[in-house]
């Protein structure tokens, strides 16, 4: 005790020295990590900008040598996006809802939560990897629908997740209160439980589309790239591989092509994070 | 103090709703049954997916490893033309990249995370987290792209000659940052990794710190203790759980990222010591040859790669779970 009070002094000294120097470091860690991040915005911009202008949105992506747009792109993405999304959702709500609704007792939903969790941060080249094993190989050819499928990977996990959590999330008294009227239970599942975290699924959703278009990898072998229109049955054109390819290239008009889609997808990701933000304000997700 | 007790009386709610909702006794009726099974596939599906990919995986890989065997990993041999493959430059690859990575991301995110809940100003606190949330969701193909047209030029030109002058000097460890200035490479690739995780990794830790009961640390501020304090000594221990499982997914994400990676780390099939020389990981090398290779060997080669990165993650981030799954246990002991 004596001690402690005559070191006193010097060991306040130390904590608010201490105190400081942390205080400092944390500041310096958020410079840090800004400074890169406005960086890579900054150079986003100034090279993607000078590239929007209508022929990005209605001309195919042409020869090195000669202008062009990326429409066959924008349209390819879109479809191959919308597509995943449709195989994904339905797969996804259902299964969170079991692991919500019935998972109480039983091997399955614990199990499944793990090995969602797994698939949810699985290396998606490794998904595209696995959808050309089953699929692109047993057809023959690559195609848009390759790639949807192994987006729609993707979106289950993710989907799983929050529709999980959300249905967890709805009040047990809702439930006794609709079983205590003599409602069956998929009708109390599907029109009270359900409906009453909407709002958390559609932004599960929304999270999940945008998570999905800007994936690369596991485009590259599935949906692969066209310079042309094409049907989802075909190679199809999408941003991210031709952002990869035209990136990749020595040419510099190819380049120019490659910062406007990188713009382009970068505000659409954005902008699916935003809306998806604001339907869902009050609570944040998954925790 | 009243916010702290309402948030306990909500999680013993949903406590409640997963543990009362199961035994309720009710007379199933054929429409019930039948929903209930539906679903019961579908989660059954997400299960039969992981096995399929797994499986998938093994079979386009058999070739390979009925040629190669055990030694594939040790073999740092990549040759197309004789049909020889090995994949040790390409998983060291990998390990080291995701380590640099995280040696730089974890104390980064955790300054981050700090600062924004403990010290960051009430105005700029939403502002910032949400810049910060919405930058974890940029594609990492930008980050590539950045890393390749911007970051490797400045970096060849103002920092690679540095460190090859002052840490290549040094005895030991200068073997690791000597080389040329050609800017892509396996330094690269890990820095452009780190700045990629940063966001996420900060995301999460600032998401488990927030959760920390204000009323414990409010506790300590009362006692006198200052602002470094209570992050070390109150909010990191109670967090510590969602803290290791931040840092588990960042490293699962770095081990997996391939696009960030393929631009930047130069796709060369030889081992070097130096980190500033060109490499592969297992994604870059899938990447940049899966569409080219030519040949029962040369893609079957590539799968098993394929199923080295899916195992790897699968035990990092198996291990991430079962360490959480443990620790909230023996926090649920203490508490």
């Amino acid at each position: 005790m004596k001690k402690a009070k005559m070191e006193l002094i010097s060991i306040q000294g130390r904590r608010r020295l201490m105190n400081t120097l942390t205080q400092a470091g944390a500041m310096l860690t958020v410079a840090f990590g800004l400074f890169w991040l406005c960086w890579i915005l900054l150079t986003l911009l100034r090279n993607g900008l000078p590239g929007m202008s209508l022929k990005l949105f209605t001309e195919l992506t042409p020869p090195p040598g000669s202008p062009g747009g990326i429409a066959n792109a924008i349209v390819g993405t879109f479809l191959i996006v919308m597509l995943a999304t449709l195989i994904g959702t339905p797969v996804g709500i259902l299964a969170g809802t079991y692991m919500a609704e019935y998972g109480q007792t039983g091997w399955l939903a614990p199990i499944t939560g793990f090995v969602n969790d797994i698939l949810l941060s699985a290396p998606s080249i490794v998904l595209g990897l696995f959808i050309y094993e089953i699929y692109v190989v047993l057809v023959g050819h690559f195609s848009g629908i390759a790639g949807s499928f192994a987006l729609g990977l993707l979106v289950i996990p993710v989907v799983v997740r929050t529709t999980e959590n959300m249905l967890k999330m709805v009040p047990n008294r809702l439930r006794e209160a609709a079983a205590a009227l003599g409602t069956p239970q998929w009708k109390i599942i599907t029109m009270i439980t359900l409906r009453a975290s909407r709002a958390g699924i559609i932004t599960g959703i929304l999270l999940a589309v945008a998570r999905i278009s800007g994936e690369t990898a596991p485009l590259l072998f599935t949906a692969l790239n066209n310079m042309f229109w094409s049907k989802l049955t075909q190679p199809t054109a999408n941003l991210p591989v031709m952002i990869f390819d035209y990136a990749m290239s020595p040419y510099k008009d190819w380049h120019d092509l490659a910062w406007a889609g990188a713009l382009l997808i970068t505000l659409g990701v954005l902008g699916l994070n935003i809306l998806a933000r604001s339907i869902f304000k009050q609570k944040p997700l998954g925790r | 103090m009243a916010n702290g007790s309402e948030v306990l009386i909500e999680e013993n709610i949903i406590v409640g709703s997963t543990v009362s909702g199961s035994s309720r006794p009710r007379t199933y009726s054929m429409a019930d049954q039948l929903f209930k099974n539906v679903t019961r596939f579908f989660a059954f599906l997400v299960l039969l997916l992981m096995a399929a990919i797994i499986v998938s995986l093994f079979m386009g890989a058999l070739p390979a490893i009925r040629k190669f065997g055990i030694g594939f990993i040790g073999s740092a041999t990549w040759n197309p033309v004789t049909n020889v493959f090995g994949g040790l430059v390409p998983i060291v690859g990998t390990l080291v990249t995701s380590t640099i990575a995280l040696l730089i991301a974890v104390p980064v995110s955790f300054g981050i995370a700090m600062f924004l809940t403990e010290m960051c100003p009430a105005r700029l606190k939403r502002p910032l987290g949400t810049t910060i949330e919405l930058l974890a969701g940029i594609p990492s193909i930008i980050y590539g792209m950045w890393g390749l047209f911007v970051f490797a030029p400045v970096f060849s030109q103002h920092a690679e000659p540095w460190i090859d002058a002052h840490l290549g000097r040094l005895p030991l460890i200068g073997l690791f940052f000597s080389g040329p200035p050609i800017g892509i490479g396996i330094m690269t690739a890990g820095l452009i990794l780190s700045i990629m995780v940063i966001p996420f990794i900060a995301a999460v830790i600032r998401d488990v710190f927030e959760v920390v009961p204000p009323l414990l640390k409010e506790s300590a501020y009362g006692l006198g203790a200052t602002t470094w304090e209570v992050t070390r000594y109150i909010v990191l221990p109670y967090a510590r759980v969602g803290v290791v499982g931040g840092i588990m997914l960042g490293l699962g994400r770095a081990i997996g990222e391939t696009m960030a990676v393929t631009f930047v780390i130069g796709n060369s099939h030889s081992l070097h010591a130096s980190l500033l020389m060109p490499g592969n990981s297992i994604a870059s090398t899938l990447a940049n040859e899966f569409t080219e290779a030519v040949g029962r060997i040369y893609t079957a080669s590539l799968i098993e790669l394929g199923l080295f990165l899916f195992i790897i993650t699968f035990i990092v981030l198996a291990l991430a779970k079962l360490l959480l799954i443990r620790l909230s246990r023996m926090e649920g002991k203490r508490s």
